[in-house]
């Protein structure tokens, strides 16, 4: 490294293959992180394609029932354990966590790469359980099918624990560097409210993360040595298993869907040009989501033979969830209100967050509501309801913050045209899968059941269509990065305008250190002069 | 060894701006790793005391085969290495090297001492066949289950074995580090941060003790 490498752009920095696998930069392993999560976002989008193909005609076709149980357990796993939790955290809390607070990196570097590796051996382990048969126990692994020996299970739930490490790992580090490593000015309430959602998602990702952890082991103790706790026949309790399960599960949504609202909040300011309306409402309500929903677990057991006092809590506690989801809904609609709107591509997909959000939310309280949930238990609903959250918001908003900050990370623009012909054709895809879904589901036809009925043929192949349209529209979104790595504009060091730190301070790309003086922080995150618009 | 190397002032990371700030966010670290575990081994302890509700006539059988005069040795073995732990951390905060390094060397003492009568426990067990589960093959035992007190016993007082592993494996290295860096009030992080890991060994312990030797 030359006398001058800390204000050489972070690309330039050092070169070479090794030098990328020993970085402690957070900007290159956030980047590393991106490449590793979307390769895996198109292996479970495979996978589902594949079950998908089969369930356009209700009788058996090229996809035998037990490989059809295979291809959604990999599905859930892949895209549960290796995209959804670690994405956002990972590639853009990675990148942004330090610039966004005027900090030279995280506070732990070596701990951080530690995280990246821990995910890709959790990734090995995962893919190497297909060499050992076929998992099948669903990404929940409920006792006491997943305690059957399956070997392929086992790896898979030692894949599980390993991937939970990397994710509790990721969230000690957020925090610490939340706390410890602010610039000078920079208070609390000026913090980006990408960085308020980090620290809740952190404190989930601290504290309930370990309780996963134990119920893998314990899992895997039960299938090696017999011990009695999860498994009837021994005298141990399944029901304990799907309390531990839940009690990580829940708040695990919210792993992963609460980074999402930090990026939305990111997005919606800059390009309405405004001021977020009501700032610490939403910097509270990540905070409040973080601690209701570590006591709603229990709506995923209404039907589990719990008792009917405890069903009765959960499902109270469970309407509490939906203010602070409303209350963030409504301060983004009304920052738009009156905004300067600026329908770019990132723009698009915070748009089709607040839209499908807005159902994913909804459709969560009729779940939790407990008369309607005996009826709605285990049909395509719930598989609706989920993918509104984990797919409609995260993942949407995942690919719109790295629209967002593409031109940051890479220093190259993308092409507009194609980029907002690519979102709206996710939008559509998207919505034309799930909502057929949630029709179907609401006429009771359960999940994950390889036959069905002929009257939900219409369903699974509109269904089976919205997802061709989805995978068009994100592949298109994809290539057109990835072209723009070689013909893109140069990028400028502002290109939206924006007044946080990594756009008004940091070079475009990056130095390796990120700024080459420490900022001193004298505004809030969205002070826009104040001219008429 | 005779000391050839001087230990040096320790250097802050590039990444920090002073020493304190270092400290405290190795500090803040290692308390949300600390709050981790605790999760963890809370989840486990909700486990083991829901086992004890459902199959209390086990747990008294199973309890029956535990010395709880071997347990009562090995929580004193523990509460002195946290003690010396922490004395440990004192005298790095004055630099007095030589008595922190004789701290150190004192609670290796007595974690080897809790391993040992573990070590023994364990192969008592083991030979009267007090296993968990298939393995279970226990005489003079009335209750069915009596299997899921031992599940139980061998996989938390495991779980806390391995942490004593690691915790031990942190004082080693803290020997290490007290042979090259010079502790000072404001650099003592090694130290005082194994001692923080130690205590939450001694913590789980204290909940683990009662639970598996003496509640009835
Ligand atoms: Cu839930």
């Amino acid at each position: 490294m030359s006398a001058h490498a800390e204000n050489i752009n972070y690309f330039k920095a050092s070169k070479g293959f090794m030098s990328w696998l020993v970085t402690v930069d957070h900007k290159r392993i956030g980047l590393m992180y991106l490449a590793s999560i979307l390769l895996f976002f198109i292996t479970g989008g495979v996978y589902a394609g594949l079950f998908r193909l089969e369930l356009w005609g209700p009788l058996p076709g090229f996809i035998s029932p037990d490989t059809y149980n295979h291809l959604f357990t990999m599905h859930g796993v892949i895209m549960v354990f290796l995209v959804v939790v670690p994405g956002i955290p990972g590639a853009l809390g990675n990148f942004l966590l330090p610039l966004q607070l005027g900090a030279k990196d995280l506070a732990f570097p070596k701990l951080n790469i530690t995280s990246l590796y821990l995910y890709w051996i959790g990734a090995v382990i995962a893919l190497f359980s297909l060499t050992q048969g076929r998992a099948d126990s669903g990404w929940t692994f409920y006792a006491p099918y997943s305690l059957s020996q399956n070997p392929a299970v086992l790896w898979m739930l030692v894949a599980a624990f390993i991937l939970g490490f990397s994710s509790i790992l990721t969230g000690l580090n957020f925090i610490v560097t939340i706390h410890k490593m602010r610039a000078p000015g920079m208070t609390w309430f000026r913090m980006p409210l990408f960085v308020w959602a980090l620290y809740a998602t952190g404190i989930m990702q601290v504290f309930a993360t370990p309780v996963l952890g134990i119920t893998l082991l314990l899992l895997l103790m039960e299938n090696f040595f017999r011990i009695g706790i999860f498994d009837p026949a021994l005298g141990g309790d399944p029901l304990l298993m799907q309390h531990f399960f839940w009690f990580y599960s829940h708040p695990a949504v919210y792993i992963i869907v609460v980074p999402a609202f930090g990026v939305v909040s990111e997005l919606i300011a800059t390009f309405s040009r405004k001021d977020i309306f009501g700032y610490k409402f939403i910097a509270f309500s990540s905070v409040a989501i973080t601690i209701i929903g570590f006591l709603v677990w229990g709506h995923h057991m209404f039907v589990s033979g719990q008792s009917e006092v405890a069903d009765t809590i959960f499902s109270f506690l469970t309407f509490f969830t939906a203010v602070p989801s409303a209350i963030k809904v409504f301060n983004w609609t009304t920052t738009l209100y009156q905004g300067s709107i600026k329908l770019t591509t990132p723009m698009l997909y915070a748009l089709q967050f607040l839209f499908n959000f807005t159902i994913g939310g909804l459709t969560g309280i009729v779940l939790g509501i407990l008369s309607v949930d005996i009826h709605l238990h285990d049909t395509y609903f719930v598989v609706s309801h989920f993918h509104y959250v984990a797919m409609g918001s995260t993942m949407i908003a995942f690919i719109g913050g790295i629209y967002y900050w593409w031109p940051k990370m890479t220093g190259r623009m993308f092409n507009e045209t194609w980029g907002r012909l690519a979102a709206v054709l996710v939008f559509l895809g998207f919505n034309l899968t799930f909502f057929a879904q949630l029709i179907m589901g609401s006429q009771g036809s359960p999940r994950r059941y390889y036959n069905y009925l002929t009257e939900f043929q219409i369903y699974h192949q509109i269904s089976t269509a919205g997802i061709v349209v989805l995978a068009l529209g994100l592949f298109m979104a994809l290539f057109n990065l990835l072209i723009s790595l070689k013909n893109g504009a140069i990028a400028p060091q502002n290109p939206w305008g924006a007044r946080t730190l990594e756009w008004t301070h940091a070079e475009t790309p990056p130095v390796l250190y990120n700024f080459t003086e420490t900022p001193v922080v004298t505004q809030g995150p969205y002070e826009y002069p104040t001219e008429k618009v | 060894m005779a000391e050839v190397t001087v230990p040096k002032e320790h250097e802050v990371a590039h990444h920090f701006d002073d020493l304190e700030q270092e400290f405290e966010s190795h500090r803040l670290g290692m308390w949300l790793f600390i709050a981790s575990e605790i999760m963890m081994f809370g989840a486990l302890l909700v486990g083991g005391l829901l086992l004890l509700y459902k199959f209390p006539a086990a747990f008294a059988e199973g309890r029956a085969h535990l010395d709880w005069r071997l347990g009562t040795l090995n929580t004193f073995f523990l509460l002195t290495s946290g003690l010396t732990m922490a004395l440990a951390a004192w005298h790095a905060q004055r630099s007095e090297q030589d008595k922190v390094r004789r701290n150190l060397l004192l609670s290796l003492a007595f974690a080897t001492g809790f391993l040992i009568v573990k070590y023994f426990e364990y192969s008592a067990k083991f030979h009267h066949g007090l296993l968990p589960g298939n393995a279970f093959s226990g005489h003079g035992f009335t209750d069915p289950n009596a299997h899921v007190f031992f599940g139980f016993y061998f996989v938390a007082t495991g779980l806390h074995v391995l942490h004593v592993l690691i915790g031990m494996g942190l004082m080693v290295w803290c020997l290490f580090v007290s042979r090259k860096v010079k502790f000072t009030r404001a650099y003592y992080t090694p130290v005082e941060q194994s001692g923080l890991y130690w205590a939450l060994i001694d913590l789980v312990w204290i909940f683990l003790f009662p639970l598996l030797y003496l509640v009835a």
